[in-house]
Protein backbone atom coordinates (compact mmCIF):
# COMPACT_ATOMS: atom_id res chain seq x y z
CA UNK A 1 0.00 0.00 0.00
CA UNK A 2 1.26 3.47 -0.75
CA UNK A 3 2.71 5.79 1.60
CA UNK A 4 -0.08 9.19 2.62
CA UNK A 5 0.62 12.28 1.43
CA UNK A 6 -0.76 15.52 3.22
CA UNK A 7 -1.18 18.49 1.47
CA UNK A 8 -1.35 22.13 3.05
CA UNK A 9 -4.24 24.17 1.51
CA UNK A 10 -4.34 28.15 2.33
CA UNK A 11 -7.24 29.06 3.91
CA UNK A 12 -9.48 31.64 1.80
CA UNK A 13 -10.55 31.85 -1.79
CA UNK A 14 -7.23 30.45 -3.28
CA UNK A 15 -7.47 27.50 -1.32
CA UNK A 16 -11.10 27.11 -2.38
CA UNK A 17 -9.94 26.67 -5.83
CA UNK A 18 -6.71 24.43 -5.19
CA UNK A 19 -9.03 22.38 -3.26
CA UNK A 20 -11.39 22.18 -6.37
CA UNK A 21 -8.33 21.38 -8.29
CA UNK A 22 -7.36 18.38 -6.05
CA UNK A 23 -10.89 17.04 -6.68
CA UNK A 24 -10.44 17.30 -10.38
CA UNK A 25 -6.98 15.24 -10.22
CA UNK A 26 -8.84 12.78 -7.56
CA UNK A 27 -7.32 13.67 -4.50
CA UNK A 28 -9.90 15.66 -3.27
CA UNK A 29 -11.03 15.06 0.48
CA UNK A 30 -14.68 15.21 0.42
CA UNK A 31 -15.45 17.43 3.43
CA UNK A 32 -13.41 19.92 2.58
CA UNK A 33 -15.34 22.04 0.55
CA UNK A 34 -18.25 21.40 2.50
CA UNK A 35 -17.68 23.76 5.46
CA UNK A 36 -16.52 21.49 7.82
CA UNK A 37 -15.03 22.69 10.80
CA UNK A 38 -12.86 19.99 11.18
CA UNK A 39 -9.03 20.66 10.70
CA UNK A 40 -7.60 17.53 8.99
CA UNK A 41 -9.19 15.87 6.30
CA UNK A 42 -8.81 12.71 4.87
CA UNK A 43 -8.87 10.40 1.13
CA UNK A 44 -8.33 6.98 2.45
CA UNK A 45 -8.52 5.64 -1.11
CA UNK A 46 -6.11 7.68 -2.67
CA UNK A 47 -4.29 8.19 0.76
CA UNK A 48 -4.02 12.28 0.84
CA UNK A 49 -4.52 13.82 3.67
CA UNK A 50 -5.32 17.67 3.71
CA UNK A 51 -5.08 20.45 6.24
CA UNK A 52 -6.31 24.18 5.98
CA UNK A 53 -3.04 26.71 7.25
CA UNK A 54 -3.17 30.36 7.31
CA UNK A 55 -1.68 31.39 3.54
CA UNK A 56 1.72 32.86 4.63
CA UNK A 57 2.13 29.79 7.34
CA UNK A 58 1.87 26.90 4.14
CA UNK A 59 5.26 27.18 3.19
CA UNK A 60 6.62 26.56 6.36
CA UNK A 61 4.17 23.71 6.54
CA UNK A 62 6.21 22.41 3.70
CA UNK A 63 9.70 23.67 4.77
CA UNK A 64 9.46 21.88 8.18
CA UNK A 65 7.72 18.52 6.80
CA UNK A 66 4.59 18.93 8.21
CA UNK A 67 3.08 18.73 4.75
CA UNK A 68 4.51 16.87 2.02
CA UNK A 69 3.24 19.19 -0.50
CA UNK A 70 1.64 22.47 -0.37
CA UNK A 71 -0.33 25.30 -2.58
CA UNK A 72 1.38 29.12 -1.78
CA UNK A 73 1.62 32.29 -3.82
CA UNK A 74 4.71 33.56 -5.30
CA UNK A 75 4.74 36.62 -2.88
CA UNK A 76 4.86 34.46 0.29
CA UNK A 77 7.93 32.20 -1.43
CA UNK A 78 10.01 35.23 -2.36
CA UNK A 79 9.35 36.97 1.09
CA UNK A 80 9.82 34.19 3.39
CA UNK A 81 12.60 32.24 0.99
CA UNK A 82 11.65 28.57 2.54
CA UNK A 83 13.66 26.04 1.54
CA UNK A 84 11.47 24.28 -0.65
CA UNK A 85 11.48 22.59 -4.52
CA UNK A 86 8.76 25.38 -6.84
CA UNK A 87 7.20 22.51 -8.70
CA UNK A 88 4.94 23.84 -10.44
CA UNK A 89 2.81 27.36 -11.67
CA UNK A 90 -0.74 26.71 -11.41
CA UNK A 91 -1.77 30.03 -12.88
CA UNK A 92 -4.17 30.55 -10.10
CA UNK A 93 -4.56 33.71 -8.14
CA UNK A 94 -2.73 35.72 -10.53
CA UNK A 95 -1.97 39.05 -9.47
CA UNK A 96 0.84 41.85 -9.54
CA UNK A 97 3.11 43.13 -6.66
CA UNK A 98 3.27 47.02 -7.29
CA UNK A 99 4.49 49.99 -6.20
CA UNK A 100 1.63 52.55 -5.79
CA UNK A 101 0.83 55.65 -3.93
CA UNK A 102 -1.26 59.06 -3.90
CA UNK A 103 -1.97 60.87 -7.34
CA UNK A 104 0.85 62.95 -7.73
CA UNK A 105 2.55 61.84 -4.59
CA UNK A 106 5.75 63.67 -3.93
CA UNK A 107 8.51 61.16 -4.40
CA UNK A 108 11.47 63.13 -3.88
CA UNK A 109 14.92 60.95 -4.03
CA UNK A 110 16.37 63.58 -1.65
CA UNK A 111 15.22 61.90 1.34
CA UNK A 112 15.21 58.00 1.75
CA UNK A 113 11.60 56.67 0.46
CA UNK A 114 8.98 55.53 3.62
CA UNK A 115 6.98 52.23 2.05
CA UNK A 116 4.41 50.56 3.96
CA UNK A 117 4.14 47.21 3.32
CA UNK A 118 3.78 43.46 4.38
CA UNK A 119 6.83 42.38 2.16
CA UNK A 120 9.56 43.85 3.59
CA UNK A 121 12.30 41.90 1.80
CA UNK A 122 10.49 42.65 -1.64
CA UNK A 123 10.67 46.05 -0.94
CA UNK A 124 14.08 46.21 0.31
CA UNK A 125 15.82 44.19 -3.05
CA UNK A 126 13.31 45.93 -5.40
CA UNK A 127 14.55 49.14 -4.66
CA UNK A 128 18.14 48.23 -3.48
CA UNK A 129 17.96 46.99 -7.20
CA UNK A 130 16.95 50.58 -8.34
CA UNK A 131 19.75 52.22 -5.59
CA UNK A 132 17.10 53.91 -3.85
CA UNK A 133 17.09 54.15 -0.07
CA UNK A 134 13.86 53.23 1.75
CA UNK A 135 12.25 53.63 5.51
CA UNK A 136 10.32 50.06 5.29
CA UNK A 137 7.28 50.31 7.51
CA UNK A 138 6.18 46.66 8.23
CA UNK A 139 2.25 46.24 8.36
CA UNK A 140 -0.02 43.02 8.37
CA UNK A 141 -3.13 44.35 6.97
CA UNK A 142 -5.08 47.64 5.73
CA UNK A 143 -1.48 48.75 3.71
CA UNK A 144 -3.41 51.03 1.32
CA UNK A 145 -4.35 53.33 4.58
CA UNK A 146 -0.57 53.97 5.12
CA UNK A 147 -0.41 56.65 2.20
CA UNK A 148 -3.73 58.42 2.85
CA UNK A 149 -2.53 59.02 6.92
CA UNK A 150 0.56 59.72 6.02
CA UNK A 151 2.50 57.10 7.47
CA UNK A 152 4.30 56.21 4.00
CA UNK A 153 4.92 57.64 0.52
CA UNK A 154 3.95 54.63 -1.24
CA UNK A 155 3.34 51.17 -0.17
CA UNK A 156 4.43 48.00 -1.87
CA UNK A 157 1.33 45.61 -1.74
CA UNK A 158 -0.45 42.80 -4.32
CA UNK A 159 -2.87 44.05 -7.09
CA UNK A 160 -5.36 41.91 -8.41
CA UNK A 161 -7.95 43.89 -10.02
CA UNK A 162 -7.20 47.57 -8.91
CA UNK A 163 -10.66 48.39 -7.72
CA UNK A 164 -9.14 49.03 -3.66
CA UNK A 165 -6.78 51.39 -5.16
CA UNK A 166 -9.19 53.43 -6.97
CA UNK A 167 -11.83 53.07 -4.47
CA UNK A 168 -8.84 55.03 -1.81
CA UNK A 169 -7.68 57.35 -4.87
CA UNK A 170 -4.23 55.54 -5.22
CA UNK A 171 -2.80 54.75 -8.39
CA UNK A 172 0.20 52.03 -9.39
CA UNK A 173 3.29 54.18 -9.64
CA UNK A 174 5.56 51.08 -10.90
CA UNK A 175 4.79 46.87 -11.08
CA UNK A 176 7.66 44.92 -9.73
CA UNK A 177 6.17 41.25 -10.64
CA UNK A 178 3.44 39.31 -11.72
CA UNK A 179 2.13 36.75 -8.74
CA UNK A 180 1.23 33.04 -8.77
CA UNK A 181 0.21 30.11 -7.01
CA UNK A 182 2.42 27.44 -6.90
CA UNK A 183 2.75 23.55 -6.21
CA UNK A 184 5.29 23.64 -3.69
CA UNK A 185 7.34 20.19 -2.11
CA UNK A 186 8.93 19.15 1.08
CA UNK A 187 12.73 18.55 0.14
CA UNK A 188 12.86 15.57 2.22
CA UNK A 189 9.48 14.37 1.01
CA UNK A 190 10.30 14.66 -2.69
CA UNK A 191 12.95 12.04 -1.83
CA UNK A 192 11.55 9.35 0.09
CA UNK A 193 8.05 9.76 -1.55
CA UNK A 194 9.05 10.43 -4.64
CA UNK A 195 6.40 8.31 -6.55
CA UNK A 196 3.81 9.89 -4.92
CA UNK A 197 4.99 13.38 -4.96
CA UNK A 198 5.45 13.06 -8.78
CA UNK A 199 2.37 11.11 -9.29
CA UNK A 200 0.65 14.42 -7.57
CA UNK A 201 2.83 16.57 -10.22
CA UNK A 202 2.13 14.87 -13.02
CA UNK A 203 -1.88 14.79 -12.35
CA UNK A 204 -1.89 18.69 -11.69
CA UNK A 205 0.17 19.22 -14.78
CA UNK A 206 -2.44 17.05 -17.25
CA UNK A 207 -5.35 19.10 -15.54
CA UNK A 208 -4.13 22.41 -16.11
CA UNK A 209 -3.34 21.37 -19.90
CA UNK A 210 -6.64 19.97 -19.82
CA UNK A 211 -7.95 23.85 -18.35
CA UNK A 212 -6.16 24.97 -20.91
CA UNK B 1 26.75 -7.35 35.96
CA UNK B 2 24.79 -6.07 32.79
CA UNK B 3 25.26 -3.04 31.78
CA UNK B 4 22.82 -0.01 31.16
CA UNK B 5 24.01 1.68 27.63
CA UNK B 6 23.76 4.96 28.86
CA UNK B 7 25.13 6.49 25.30
CA UNK B 8 22.51 8.58 23.71
CA UNK B 9 22.04 7.24 19.99
CA UNK B 10 23.48 10.11 18.75
CA UNK B 11 26.29 9.56 20.80
CA UNK B 12 26.93 6.28 19.83
CA UNK B 13 26.49 6.95 16.29
CA UNK B 14 29.06 9.45 16.96
CA UNK B 15 31.86 6.49 18.16
CA UNK B 16 31.01 3.88 15.70
CA UNK B 17 31.71 7.09 12.91
CA UNK B 18 34.73 7.79 14.62
CA UNK B 19 35.84 4.20 14.86
CA UNK B 20 34.93 3.51 10.91
CA UNK B 21 37.38 6.92 9.90
CA UNK B 22 40.18 5.89 12.26
CA UNK B 23 39.77 2.40 10.09
CA UNK B 24 40.36 3.92 6.56
CA UNK B 25 44.08 5.95 8.29
CA UNK B 26 41.82 9.44 9.56
CA UNK B 27 43.36 10.79 12.47
CA UNK B 28 42.00 13.11 14.83
CA UNK B 29 42.34 16.44 14.40
CA UNK B 30 41.46 18.68 17.87
CA UNK B 31 40.97 22.91 17.46
CA UNK B 32 40.24 25.38 19.23
CA UNK B 33 37.47 26.56 20.46
CA UNK B 34 37.96 30.15 19.03
CA UNK B 35 39.59 31.62 16.42
CA UNK B 36 40.33 35.87 15.13
CA UNK B 37 37.34 36.87 13.67
CA UNK B 38 39.23 38.12 10.73
CA UNK B 39 39.55 34.89 9.97
CA UNK B 40 36.00 33.94 9.04
CA UNK B 41 35.06 37.56 7.89
CA UNK B 42 37.32 36.70 5.02
CA UNK B 43 36.12 33.35 3.43
CA UNK B 44 32.15 34.47 5.09
CA UNK B 45 30.17 32.85 1.92
CA UNK B 46 31.86 29.48 2.82
CA UNK B 47 30.38 28.95 5.95
CA UNK B 48 27.24 29.08 4.68
CA UNK B 49 25.52 31.45 7.76
CA UNK B 50 25.71 35.35 8.19
CA UNK B 51 26.53 34.93 11.99
CA UNK B 52 29.08 34.69 13.68
CA UNK B 53 29.19 34.45 17.65
CA UNK B 54 31.82 37.47 18.94
CA UNK B 55 33.63 38.67 21.70
CA UNK B 56 36.81 40.53 23.18
CA UNK B 57 39.85 38.94 24.30
CA UNK B 58 41.25 40.26 27.09
CA UNK B 59 43.94 41.94 25.04
CA UNK B 60 40.94 43.63 22.88
CA UNK B 61 40.98 41.43 19.95
CA UNK B 62 37.59 40.59 18.41
CA UNK B 63 37.51 36.70 18.21
CA UNK B 64 34.75 34.49 16.85
CA UNK B 65 33.40 31.13 18.88
CA UNK B 66 34.41 28.72 15.83
CA UNK B 67 31.61 28.38 13.29
CA UNK B 68 33.25 25.84 11.26
CA UNK B 69 36.30 23.14 11.65
CA UNK B 70 37.09 22.88 8.24
CA UNK B 71 38.91 26.44 7.73
CA UNK B 72 40.92 25.49 10.55
CA UNK B 73 42.05 22.24 9.02
CA UNK B 74 42.97 23.95 5.38
CA UNK B 75 44.20 26.99 7.24
CA UNK B 76 46.42 24.53 9.33
CA UNK B 77 47.52 21.91 5.77
CA UNK B 78 50.51 22.31 4.33
CA UNK B 79 51.50 24.63 1.28
CA UNK B 80 51.86 21.70 -1.31
CA UNK B 81 51.26 18.41 0.58
CA UNK B 82 53.63 15.29 -0.94
CA UNK B 83 50.90 13.31 0.56
CA UNK B 84 47.13 13.11 1.25
CA UNK B 85 46.09 14.62 4.83
CA UNK B 86 43.42 12.74 6.45
CA UNK B 87 41.79 14.02 9.32
CA UNK B 88 38.21 13.79 11.22
CA UNK B 89 37.12 16.05 14.10
CA UNK B 90 34.69 15.83 16.23
CA UNK B 91 33.88 19.46 17.69
CA UNK B 92 31.00 21.91 18.56
CA UNK B 93 30.49 24.68 16.22
CA UNK B 94 28.73 27.90 17.07
CA UNK B 95 26.11 29.11 14.62
CA UNK B 96 22.95 30.42 13.89
CA UNK B 97 20.09 27.96 12.35
CA UNK B 98 18.20 29.51 9.33
CA UNK B 99 15.44 31.54 10.71
CA UNK B 100 17.04 31.84 14.34
CA UNK B 101 17.34 34.35 16.53
CA UNK B 102 20.39 32.77 18.53
CA UNK B 103 22.83 31.19 18.49
CA UNK B 104 22.88 27.26 19.21
CA UNK B 105 26.20 25.00 20.08
CA UNK B 106 25.69 22.49 17.06
CA UNK B 107 27.13 19.15 17.44
CA UNK B 108 29.55 18.31 14.03
CA UNK B 109 31.71 15.39 13.25
CA UNK B 110 33.77 15.27 9.90
CA UNK B 111 36.32 14.37 7.93
CA UNK B 112 38.83 16.29 5.38
CA UNK B 113 41.21 14.77 2.70
CA UNK B 114 43.37 17.00 1.63
CA UNK B 115 45.88 16.23 -1.07
CA UNK B 116 45.60 14.74 -4.89
CA UNK B 117 42.15 14.27 -5.21
CA UNK B 118 41.64 11.51 -7.69
CA UNK B 119 39.17 8.87 -8.10
CA UNK B 120 40.43 6.64 -5.34
CA UNK B 121 39.96 9.68 -3.20
CA UNK B 122 36.35 10.34 -4.14
CA UNK B 123 35.50 7.18 -3.91
CA UNK B 124 37.02 6.50 -0.22
CA UNK B 125 35.29 9.83 1.07
CA UNK B 126 32.05 9.04 -0.62
CA UNK B 127 31.77 5.39 0.82
CA UNK B 128 32.86 6.85 4.58
CA UNK B 129 29.70 9.13 4.06
CA UNK B 130 28.02 6.36 2.99
CA UNK B 131 28.93 3.85 5.54
CA UNK B 132 28.10 7.13 8.01
CA UNK B 133 24.26 6.97 7.07
CA UNK B 134 24.26 3.47 7.27
CA UNK B 135 25.53 3.94 11.13
CA UNK B 136 22.33 6.23 11.67
CA UNK B 137 20.15 2.88 11.10
CA UNK B 138 17.35 2.75 9.12
CA UNK B 139 16.32 4.22 5.68
CA UNK B 140 18.50 6.90 4.17
CA UNK B 141 19.40 8.48 1.26
CA UNK B 142 23.06 9.67 0.03
CA UNK B 143 22.42 12.10 -2.85
CA UNK B 144 24.89 13.40 -5.01
CA UNK B 145 25.37 16.61 -7.83
CA UNK B 146 28.19 17.21 -9.81
CA UNK B 147 29.00 21.49 -9.80
CA UNK B 148 31.87 20.58 -12.94
CA UNK B 149 29.11 19.67 -14.78
CA UNK B 150 26.59 22.21 -14.30
CA UNK B 151 28.88 25.20 -14.03
CA UNK B 152 29.77 24.09 -17.81
CA UNK B 153 26.39 24.07 -18.75
CA UNK B 154 25.89 27.62 -17.13
CA UNK B 155 28.79 29.03 -18.31
CA UNK B 156 27.72 27.49 -22.38
CA UNK B 157 24.33 29.40 -21.63
CA UNK B 158 25.92 32.65 -22.32
CA UNK B 159 23.82 34.23 -18.99
CA UNK B 160 24.91 37.62 -17.61
CA UNK B 161 25.14 38.00 -14.18
CA UNK B 162 21.72 38.30 -12.98
CA UNK B 163 20.01 36.00 -15.28
CA UNK B 164 22.76 33.69 -13.83
CA UNK B 165 22.04 34.10 -10.21
CA UNK B 166 18.28 33.63 -11.18
CA UNK B 167 19.21 30.20 -12.73
CA UNK B 168 21.06 29.11 -9.57
CA UNK B 169 17.64 29.74 -7.62
CA UNK B 170 15.78 27.70 -10.25
CA UNK B 171 18.01 25.20 -10.06
CA UNK B 172 17.88 25.16 -6.48
CA UNK B 173 14.41 25.14 -6.10
CA UNK B 174 13.43 22.60 -8.88
CA UNK B 175 11.47 25.87 -10.97
CA UNK B 176 11.44 24.06 -14.33
CA UNK B 177 9.34 27.00 -15.39
CA UNK B 178 11.73 30.16 -14.50
CA UNK B 179 14.56 28.05 -15.89
CA UNK B 180 13.35 27.68 -18.75
CA UNK B 181 12.07 31.33 -19.12
CA UNK B 182 15.73 32.31 -18.35
CA UNK B 183 17.68 30.09 -20.78
CA UNK B 184 15.07 30.84 -23.61
CA UNK B 185 17.76 32.36 -25.59
CA UNK B 186 20.69 29.77 -24.70
CA UNK B 187 21.36 26.95 -27.08
CA UNK B 188 18.72 24.77 -27.19
CA UNK B 189 21.38 21.61 -26.35
CA UNK B 190 22.42 23.75 -23.41
CA UNK B 191 18.86 24.58 -22.54
CA UNK B 192 17.70 20.77 -22.57
CA UNK B 193 20.44 19.42 -20.69
CA UNK B 194 20.40 21.77 -17.77
CA UNK B 195 16.28 21.20 -18.05
CA UNK B 196 17.48 17.68 -17.94
CA UNK B 197 19.49 17.53 -15.11
CA UNK B 198 17.33 19.82 -12.92
CA UNK B 199 14.43 17.28 -13.15
CA UNK B 200 16.02 14.17 -12.78
CA UNK B 201 15.93 12.24 -9.22
CA UNK B 202 16.75 8.93 -8.75
CA UNK B 203 19.34 6.44 -8.24
CA UNK B 204 22.43 7.15 -10.26
CA UNK B 205 22.70 4.09 -12.89
CA UNK B 206 19.00 5.14 -13.73
CA UNK B 207 19.54 8.74 -14.25
CA UNK B 208 22.67 8.58 -15.90
CA UNK B 209 20.87 5.88 -18.48
CA UNK B 210 18.32 9.19 -18.74
CA UNK B 211 20.89 11.54 -20.04
CA UNK B 212 22.65 9.40 -22.06
CA UNK B 213 20.92 10.72 -24.72
CA UNK B 214 21.64 14.30 -24.39
CA UNK B 215 24.43 16.22 -26.21
CA UNK B 216 27.03 17.67 -23.99
CA UNK B 217 29.63 19.84 -25.62
CA UNK B 218 33.26 19.72 -24.80
CA UNK B 219 34.24 20.07 -21.45
CA UNK B 220 30.80 19.13 -20.27
CA UNK B 221 31.21 15.95 -22.10
CA UNK B 222 34.45 15.66 -20.23
CA UNK B 223 32.48 16.14 -16.86
CA UNK B 224 29.32 14.10 -17.97
CA UNK B 225 32.45 10.91 -18.53
CA UNK B 226 34.25 11.68 -14.91
CA UNK B 227 30.73 11.92 -13.11
CA UNK B 228 29.88 8.31 -14.97
CA UNK B 229 33.13 7.23 -13.97
CA UNK B 230 32.51 7.78 -10.72
CA UNK B 231 29.15 6.50 -10.01
CA UNK B 232 30.46 3.12 -11.69
CA UNK B 233 33.45 2.95 -9.24
CA UNK B 234 30.70 3.90 -6.66
CA UNK B 235 28.90 1.13 -8.42
CA UNK B 236 31.46 -1.45 -7.72
CA UNK B 237 32.10 -0.42 -4.13
CA UNK B 238 28.42 -0.96 -2.64
CA UNK B 239 27.65 2.75 -2.67
CA UNK B 240 24.18 2.99 -3.77
CA UNK B 241 23.90 6.81 -4.54
CA UNK B 242 20.81 8.81 -5.88
CA UNK B 243 21.81 11.85 -8.35
CA UNK B 244 20.17 15.36 -7.59
CA UNK B 245 21.43 18.08 -9.43
CA UNK B 246 19.31 20.52 -7.40
CA UNK B 247 21.69 20.15 -4.38
CA UNK B 248 22.18 23.74 -3.21
CA UNK B 249 26.23 25.03 -3.46
CA UNK B 250 28.51 28.05 -3.82
CA UNK B 251 30.46 27.76 -7.16
CA UNK B 252 33.73 29.98 -5.83
CA UNK B 253 34.19 27.21 -3.63
CA UNK B 254 33.00 23.54 -4.90
CA UNK B 255 34.53 22.27 -8.14
CA UNK B 256 33.38 18.77 -8.16
CA UNK B 257 31.30 16.45 -6.48
CA UNK B 258 28.85 17.64 -3.53
CA UNK B 259 26.95 15.04 -1.67
CA UNK B 260 24.21 15.14 1.32
CA UNK B 261 22.47 13.03 2.95
CA UNK B 262 19.18 12.41 4.58
CA UNK B 263 16.89 10.37 6.98
CA UNK B 264 13.22 10.34 6.53
CA UNK B 265 12.32 11.80 9.68
CA UNK B 266 14.82 14.70 9.93
CA UNK B 267 14.29 18.34 7.81
CA UNK B 268 17.45 19.27 6.19
CA UNK B 269 20.15 17.14 5.52
CA UNK B 270 22.60 15.11 8.47
CA UNK B 271 25.47 14.72 6.07
CA UNK B 272 26.87 17.31 3.86
CA UNK B 273 30.44 17.37 1.87
CA UNK B 274 32.10 18.23 -1.61
CA UNK B 275 35.01 18.54 -3.05
CA UNK B 276 36.67 22.15 -2.77
CA UNK B 277 39.57 22.90 -4.52
CA UNK B 278 38.49 26.87 -4.80
CA UNK B 279 39.00 27.27 -0.87
CA UNK B 280 42.50 25.53 -0.98
CA UNK B 281 43.47 28.06 -3.58
CA UNK B 282 41.60 31.13 -1.54
CA UNK B 283 44.49 30.16 1.10
CA UNK B 284 47.17 29.87 -1.92
CA UNK B 285 47.50 26.17 -1.55
CA UNK B 286 47.89 23.69 -4.17
CA UNK B 287 45.99 20.38 -4.47
CA UNK B 288 42.54 19.74 -3.57
CA UNK B 289 40.28 18.77 -0.95
CA UNK B 290 36.84 16.72 -0.41
CA UNK B 291 35.48 16.04 2.93
CA UNK B 292 32.13 15.97 4.76
CA UNK B 293 30.20 16.87 8.20
CA UNK B 294 27.96 15.50 10.21
CA UNK B 295 24.81 17.16 12.08
CA UNK B 296 25.29 14.60 14.68
CA UNK B 297 22.97 17.35 16.74
CA UNK B 298 20.12 16.92 14.23
CA UNK B 299 19.92 13.09 14.63
CA UNK B 300 17.66 13.49 17.94
CA UNK B 301 14.70 14.01 15.58
CA UNK B 302 15.68 11.14 13.83
CA UNK B 303 15.72 9.06 17.38
CA UNK B 304 13.02 11.18 19.24
CA UNK B 305 10.35 8.64 19.30
CA UNK B 306 12.83 5.62 20.25
CA UNK B 307 12.80 6.42 24.33
CA UNK B 308 9.48 5.75 25.39
CA UNK B 309 10.62 5.28 28.91
CA UNK B 310 12.88 7.34 31.12
CA UNK B 311 13.20 4.32 33.14
CA UNK B 312 13.26 0.34 32.98
CA UNK B 313 11.47 0.19 36.89
CA UNK B 314 9.62 2.82 38.97
CA UNK B 315 10.65 1.00 42.87
CA UNK B 316 8.34 2.45 45.45
CA UNK B 317 9.33 2.39 48.89
CA UNK B 318 7.56 3.37 52.19
CA UNK B 319 8.56 4.55 55.68
CA UNK B 320 8.38 1.06 56.79
CA UNK B 321 10.59 -0.14 53.78
CA UNK B 322 13.89 -0.85 55.76
CA UNK B 323 16.72 0.49 54.00
CA UNK B 324 18.73 -2.68 53.33
CA UNK B 325 16.04 -4.01 51.48
CA UNK B 326 15.92 -1.39 49.56
CA UNK B 327 19.22 -1.13 48.83
CA UNK B 328 18.86 -4.74 47.52
CA UNK B 329 16.35 -4.27 45.36
CA UNK B 330 18.00 -1.63 43.39
CA UNK B 331 21.31 -3.92 43.60
CA UNK B 332 19.12 -6.79 41.88
CA UNK B 333 17.40 -4.50 39.52
CA UNK B 334 20.54 -2.75 38.03
CA UNK B 335 22.55 -6.01 38.03
CA UNK B 336 19.58 -7.14 35.34
CA UNK B 337 20.64 -4.22 33.69
CA UNK B 338 17.59 -2.54 34.20
CA UNK B 339 17.69 1.50 35.38
CA UNK B 340 15.71 2.12 38.18
CA UNK B 341 14.49 5.35 39.86
CA UNK B 342 13.40 5.23 43.59
CA UNK B 343 10.82 7.44 45.00
CA UNK B 344 8.05 7.33 47.73
CA UNK B 345 5.04 7.69 45.18
CA UNK B 346 4.28 7.47 41.81
CA UNK B 347 2.62 10.42 40.31
CA UNK B 348 2.67 9.43 37.03
CA UNK B 349 5.51 11.73 35.98
CA UNK B 350 7.64 8.87 35.36
CA UNK B 351 7.58 7.21 32.19
CA UNK B 352 8.75 3.67 32.69
CA UNK B 353 8.16 0.03 31.80
CA UNK B 354 7.31 -1.37 35.28
CA UNK B 355 6.24 -0.07 38.96
CA UNK B 356 8.19 -2.59 41.17
CA UNK B 357 7.76 -2.54 45.31
CA UNK B 358 8.99 -4.47 48.09
CA UNK B 359 6.29 -6.00 50.08
CA UNK B 360 7.39 -8.42 53.29
CA UNK B 361 11.37 -7.79 51.83
CA UNK B 362 10.17 -9.12 48.86
CA UNK B 363 10.54 -7.43 45.01
CA UNK B 364 7.29 -7.11 43.35
CA UNK B 365 7.03 -5.60 40.12
CA UNK B 366 3.96 -4.93 37.82
CA UNK B 367 4.12 -4.18 34.32
CA UNK B 368 2.64 -0.91 33.53
CA UNK B 369 0.03 -0.96 30.49
CA UNK B 370 0.00 3.16 29.43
Amino acid sequence: MCEWISVALPKGRLGEKAAGLLETIGYGCGALAKGSRALIFENPKNRVRCFWAKPSDVAIYVERGAADVGIVGKDILLEEQPDVYELCDLKMGVCRMMVAGKKGADLNPDRPLRVATKFPRIAAEYFASRSREIDVIKLNGSIEIAPLLGLSDVIVDIVETGTTLKENDLVVLEEILPISTRLVANKVSYKFKNDRVLELLSRVRAALEEQA
Amino acid sequence: MKETNVLRRAEQVSLTLRGIYEQFGYRRFRVSKFEEYDFYATYRSFLQTESILTFHDLNGKLMALKPDVTLSIIKNAPQAPKRPERVYYSEAVYRAAKGARTFAEMQQLGLEFVGEVDRYALVEVLLLADKSMAAMGGPYTLDLSHVGLLECLLGEAGLSGRAREGCYEAVFSKNLQRLEELLASSPAAVRQALLALVSAYGPANEVLKSLQGLCFAGAAQAEFEALCGLCAALGAAGVGLHLDFTLRYDPSYYSGVIFQGYLPRVQGCVLSGGQYDGLLQRFGKSGGAVGFAVYLGLLEEQYAEERPYDVDTLLLYSESTGMAELLSAVRVLTAEGKSVCVQKTDDGTVRCRQVATISEGRLTSVVRVD
